[in-house]
């Protein structure tokens, strides 16, 4: 019953890619003039191992009992830096539950990502001053209010984009498909990036489409971009294309980011049920950090001490944001009376009232 | 009889329903290599092969939509939906086709699909992992409705949901799934569709299911060394309510305590103590209480405690059906 699949795992020849897993610096038919400064390079780089640092921490704070759970980005650090740095300031970020990596890159505060899979609140960040959305967890759902989002901006002239982020599992949703329709036909100033990091949870990229993903975006009437995912240059240059052909009124962009997930699903997950070693092995040679650490060295372009000061930074971060996370105040009972409604609402009061009343009689007799 | 845990117990029914008719199905997201993420459906793949337990893409209307197509053919699928927050996906299906084929087509086409949903709080989740959607499905005529409680519901609901010709939703308690107790796989298996007695006490009435059984079990241990005798009722079957059981108890208790985790506004508690007061106005002592989810979204995992009916809520509500 199971079909041979299309899709692809890997990338092939129409796949972009501007840095080698070996570190070595290639071009792309319409690559040709793409030039990067050290100082950005030296910036990917920083950004690489500071939000490594940040997701190393959460699976070991959750391993201790700080947190419920942890969505690991492990091996998606380019796919998630290289687009996130890739936006403007007037853009939009609407994520899954996995960018940390780019919730890095819009300044949110790592605590507060720690604090959510801690369960402190549902997002501690403000959308609106952010430019990026609260974490969405049904899959897909985030994609359709990328999309109206996206439309806003059209109507009041913003000359800005969205940047939609969605898994190869939600690809299936059909709330993912519905966005890429409302997408194409009002031409929304929108960026549909896939993350492929090939499983979800344990189901494999084939049981989610039978044709590349990338080239789905053609049926809908836009173009679909696949980029090697682990590849930060090609990933920031396609991305940074992909937005500002959105925000000059060319409408939506596909990218399809081939990565990897080299952890579990989650902190609750056990790879070992579902996949071979030898694949994550295969994977772990094209770690996204690793190239460009190779690529500033040979080039003579970071010295010893730069990459002795980042390490330092990121054990500063660490150990500041373990330190925050693990104080982060408990919310109490009563918050979950807060912000269910704009008015009041008399039956939610009366609850609220009579849940007062009732711990108040226990003050004094249980500890 | 041996000791297994509410997710082997239903582990073992469903590898029953598949030995027992070739035309059974299980599909769902990671149900197979992975065994699901609860691990219910562990060995299943294995065993039966990946043509009847299958990993289906990511989408729950999907599931739904073609489990109907395969219903209409002669299969009898029975769908995961992961968490009870997801189940909302595949929610215009099961309302909209599920519950009314059989009733648009006169009885020409039958809907023999269960939906298990995992559901309920108490594991630490983040968001859409603890909600307790039960009513949504009790209120759609053409649907039929359970949430099994111990091992032994869990071995044989199961199995009788499959075989029903209606379509069940078949709610799980997920933060019992580790629960370990007695399996009898020769007893008599309880119908599906009644209430049962767990526990006969001449004092006070308390119904339940799912995972608040066993908070209202403790409960009433606990009212016990209070000097109440609690009767606890395990609904079992939400749609149709067998309600008999609970008239019968009121008519003696002459008090009812209704808990779930739901919110409370339009739940089932409300249906079930309107029929009460209908049924039992004169032999009530109190009136109806409930112990309820509150009326909020469920709240993030630190505050869950306080959202949950536990056993001091349970048991204030018992006292307090005796202050009038
Ligand atoms: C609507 C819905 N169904 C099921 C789930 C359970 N679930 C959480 S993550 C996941 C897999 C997602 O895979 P993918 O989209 O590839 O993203 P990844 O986790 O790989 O980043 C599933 C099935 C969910 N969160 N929402
Ligand atoms: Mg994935």
């Amino acid at each position: 019953m199971t079909v041979d699949s299309m899709a692809s795992t890997r990338p092939r020849g129409d796949c972009v890619q501007l840095l080698t897993p070996e570190g070595e610096r290639v071009t792309h038919p319409g690559y040709e003039d793409v030039d990067f400064s050290p100082e950005q390079v030296r910036g990917f780089y920083r950004d690489f191992v500071l939000v490594r640092r940040i997701d190393t921490e959460g699976t070991a704070l959750q391993r201790q009992g700080e947190l419920g759970i942890w969505a690991s980005l492990l091996g998606q650090e380019a796919a998630q830096v290289g687009s996130g740095r890739a936006l403007e300031p007037g853009d939009f970020v609407f994520p899954t539950y996995r960018e940390h990596g780019v919730a890095w890159c819009r300044g949110i505060d790592p605590v507060n990502l720690l604090g959510l899979f801690r369960g402190v609140d549902h997002g501690a960040w403000d959308p609106a001053e952010m430019n990026f959305g609260l974490y969405t967890i049904v899959i897909g759902a985030q994609s359709l209010h990328a999309t109206g989002y996206a439309m806003g901006m059209q109507r009041d002239g913003a000359e800005d984009a969205v940047l939609a982020y969605f898994g190869d599992g939600a690809s299936a949703q059909g709330d993912v498909n519905e966005a890429f329709i409302w997408a194409g036909v009002f031409n929304a100033p929108i960026v549909f990036f896939c993350q492929n990091n090939q499983w979800a949870i344990s189901v494999p990229l084939a049981r989610q489409t039978r044709a590349p993903l990338y080239q789905r975006a053609q049926g809908f009437g836009f173009p679909g971009v696949q980029v090697d995912g682990n590849d930060v240059f090609a990933v920031h240059e396609v991305t940074k294309r992909a937005l500002r052909g959105a925000r000059e009124g060319n409408g939506p962009t596909l990218i399809e980011a081939v990565t990897y997930r080299m952890g579990p699903h989650t902190t609750t997950d056990d790879p070992t049920r579902y996949r071979i070693a030898s694949e994550v092995e295969e994977w772990r040679l094209k770690d996204p950090i690793e190239r460009v650490r190779v690529y500033l060295a040979r080039n003579g372009l970071a010295d010893q001490a730069f990459f002795d000061s980042v390490d330092e930074e990121a054990n500063d971060l660490a150990a500041s944001i373990r330190k925050r996370c693990i104080e982060l105040p408990d919310p109490g009972p009563m918050r979950m009376f807060q912000q269910v409604y704009a008015e009041p609402s008399p039956t939610l009061e009366r609850e609220r009232a009579e849940y007062e009343e009732y711990l108040a009689g226990f003050e004094g007799s249980h500890a | 009889m041996s000791k297994v845990t509410l997710g082997k117990a239903l582990n073992l029914g469903l590898r029953k329903a598949l030995e027992d008719d070739p035309k059974v199905l299980i599909m769902g997201e990671d149900v197979g290599r992975l065994g699901g993420v609860f691990r219910v459906t562990d060995g299943l793949q294995k065993d039966f092969g990946e043509d009847r337990v299958i990993d289906t893409p990511l989408a729950e209307s999907g599931i739904i939509g073609t489990a109907v197509g395969l219903a209409m053919r002669g299969y009898r699928p029975i769908c995961e939906i992961q968490f009870d927050g997801f189940v909302f996906p595949g929610f215009d299906q099961i309302v909209n086709q599920v519950a009314k084929l059989r009733y648009r087509s006169q009885g020409r086409v039958p809907m023999p699909i269960v939906i298990r949903i995992p559901f309920g709080g108490g594991i630490g989740a983040v968001e859409h992992h603890s909600e307790s959607p039960e009513t949504y499905f009790a209120h759609t005529a053409g649907l039929k409705v359970v949430a099994c409680s111990n091992p032994t519901d869990a071995y044989w609901m199961i199995q009788q949901a499959v075989s029903s010709d209606d379509p069940i939703v078949f709610f799980e308690p997920k933060r019992r799934y580790h629960e370990k107790a007695d399996l009898d796989e020769e007893a008599n298996p309880y119908p599906l569709h009644a209430a049962r007695v767990l526990r006969s006490g001449g004092d006070v009435t308390v119904l339940t299911w799912g995972p608040s059984v066993k908070t209202c079990m403790d409960a009433a241990d606990a009212a016990r060394e209070d000097g109440h005798e609690v009767e606890l009722i395990d609904l079992r079957s939400l749609s149709p309510m067998d309600l008999d059981p609970v008239y019968a108890s009121v008519e003696r208790t002459g008090r009812l305590v209704v808990v779930h985790e739901s919110p409370r506004t339009a739940s089932l508690s409300a249906e079930v103590s309107a029929l009460v007061t209908e049924r039992c106005f004169y032999h009530l002592e109190a009136p109806v209480q409930r112990v309820t989810g509150f009326d909020v979204p469920y709240p993030p995992a630190r505050v869950e405690d306080g959202f949950l009916p536990d056993l001091d809520r349970v048991l204030a509500a018992v006292d307090h059906t005796f202050e009038f």
